[in-house]
């Protein structure tokens, strides 16, 4: 009687498919992700049931659980321009590189005489400058400075981005270029606090706020 | 594993020498490896939702020629104070002028959703305004609106008489996340006037009795 032979040889899979399907997801994640740029704060922000998504052309303020003021500009070329009005009023030099730098940054915090010294920290380190924010209060109203100059950049550089849309045809509408004005408040900030930072945007009349919430299910009933 | 080149062709016998007929099989594990790890990186760092936003419009700085603003219907004010939340419907009627159903007292309400709670009770005084509702977008659905006409309407719908507008009050101590709880149960409950204001001197005194 013949035995029966056990096949020899390594046993092998084809795995053409299955490294097919990982490259397409790699891929899919790669084209996809989009990083986050490092933020000098952390926020737990309250969820909402509210759906719109974060528009582009955005200012935002931002507050932490300690009531401590933060701003964003999203546009570089706005931020430029509010920079250099700010270092103008407040009579600050910032070298030229400094100013470049400042305009690819994100959310910042520090009064104008700490601006220097926080722009030569290096960016990793900045999240842990020792800084009580951007002043707000009525004495010293940094903030409603940076406001007033981001709100005209702002209101220029989305004007020039309407015309450019306009001209490469379509019908844009001027109110998806003009900017937003976002509230980021932590769950736990006073809203006493957040009162403060409304009543400078209020000051300069810009009265629609939107608050950054997280998603929430909407209840059904 | 992947398939191992092995030793292919083989003798075949004295004839001439062949080129070797060897299988050309490269070994994808190093590869396979590589891509997994990429693939596992990206799907724990991207983050595919980005923050939503919550609008809310303020009201206008009050400046001093402006005339005195008639006065609403159907206002309900809520009180934010701490973490507990309150509220009274109608206007205000301190001790020493009561209205007709005596003076005004704070009640206090929850953000759950059972009894006593903000959406309940929104959802009860507000029953016209989520009817109608209703009915319009239904008839967006049917495209039988259009989306601004859609927009307007319920504008329109919010402003009415029969419609609950709110004001909205913190003491010192409310934190944010109350506030957007509320504002978002209002939003749930199709309220489109909503006013944050400030406390007065006798809702203070209200307050003050309630701690």
């Amino acid at each position: 009687m013949p035995k029966i032979k056990m096949p020899k040889g390594t046993p092998s899979i084809d795995m053409t498919p299955m490294v097919d399907l990982a490259f397409l997801l790699v891929t899919f994640f790669m084209l996809t992700a989009s990083f986050r740029n490092a933020e000098p704060v952390t926020v737990e922000t309250p969820s909402s049931i509210s759906d719109k998504i974060i528009p582009e052309n955005i200012l935002m303020v931002t507050l932490d659980k300690d009531g401590r003021v933060f701003f964003n500009l999203s546009d570089a070329e706005a931020r430029k321009e509010m920079l250099n009005n700010m270092l103008q009023k407040y009579k600050i030099g910032l070298s030229e590189e400094k100013i470049e730098e400042f305009s690819f940054m994100s959310t910042f915090g520090c009064t104008m005489q700490e601006l220097p010294a926080y722009m030569n920290t290096e960016a990793a380190k900045r999240a842990s400058f020792p800084t009580q924010g951007i002043p707000s209060d009525s004495t010293k109203n940094e903030l409603l400075d940076w406001l007033s100059f981001a709100a005209t950049a702002a209101g220029n550089t989305g004007r020039t981005a309407f015309e450019e849309a306009k001209l490469k045809g379509g019908e844009p509408k001027m109110e998806e270029f003009k900017p937003k004005f976002i509230l980021r408040v932590d769950s736990k900030t006073l809203y006493k606090d957040a009162q403060v930072v409304i009543d400078v945007f209020r000051d300069l009349n810009l009265n629609n706020l939107n608050f950054v919430t997280s998603a929430e299910a909407i209840p059904v009933n | 594993m992947a398939q191992i080149a092995e030793s292919g062709g083989g003798d075949h016998g004295k004839g001439k020498k062949r080129a070797k007929k060897g299988s050309t099989h490269v070994d994808m594990t190093p590869m396979v490896d590589l891509a997994f790890l990429l693939l596992t990186f990206f799907v724990l760092t991207s983050t595919f939702s980005k923050p939503k936003v919550m609008p809310l419009a303020y009201p206008a700085k009050p400046k001093i020629t402006d005339p005195v603003p008639p006065k609403a219907n159907n206002v309900t004010t809520f009180v934010l104070a701490g973490d507990k939340v309150y509220y009274y419907r109608g206007e205000f009627y301190p001790k020493s002028r009561p209205g007709a159903n005596g003076p005004t007292e704070l009640t206090e309400a929850n953000f759950g959703s059972g009894e006593n709670s903000v959406r309940k009770l929104l959802a009860s005084w507000n029953e016209y305004v989520i009817k109608n509702k209703v009915v319009l977008d239904k008839k967006l659905d049917k495209k039988q609106i259009s989306d601004s006409i859609y927009d307007a309407k319920l504008n329109d719908l919010t402003v009415e008489r029969e419609a609950v507008k709110v004001l909205i009050k913190t003491d010192d101590k409310a934190l944010c996340k109350s506030f957007i709880d509320l504002v978002d149960e209002l939003k749930i409950a199709s309220i489109g006037v909503i006013a944050p204001t400030d406390l007065t001197a006798g809702e203070k005194e209200l307050l003050k009795a309630k701690n």
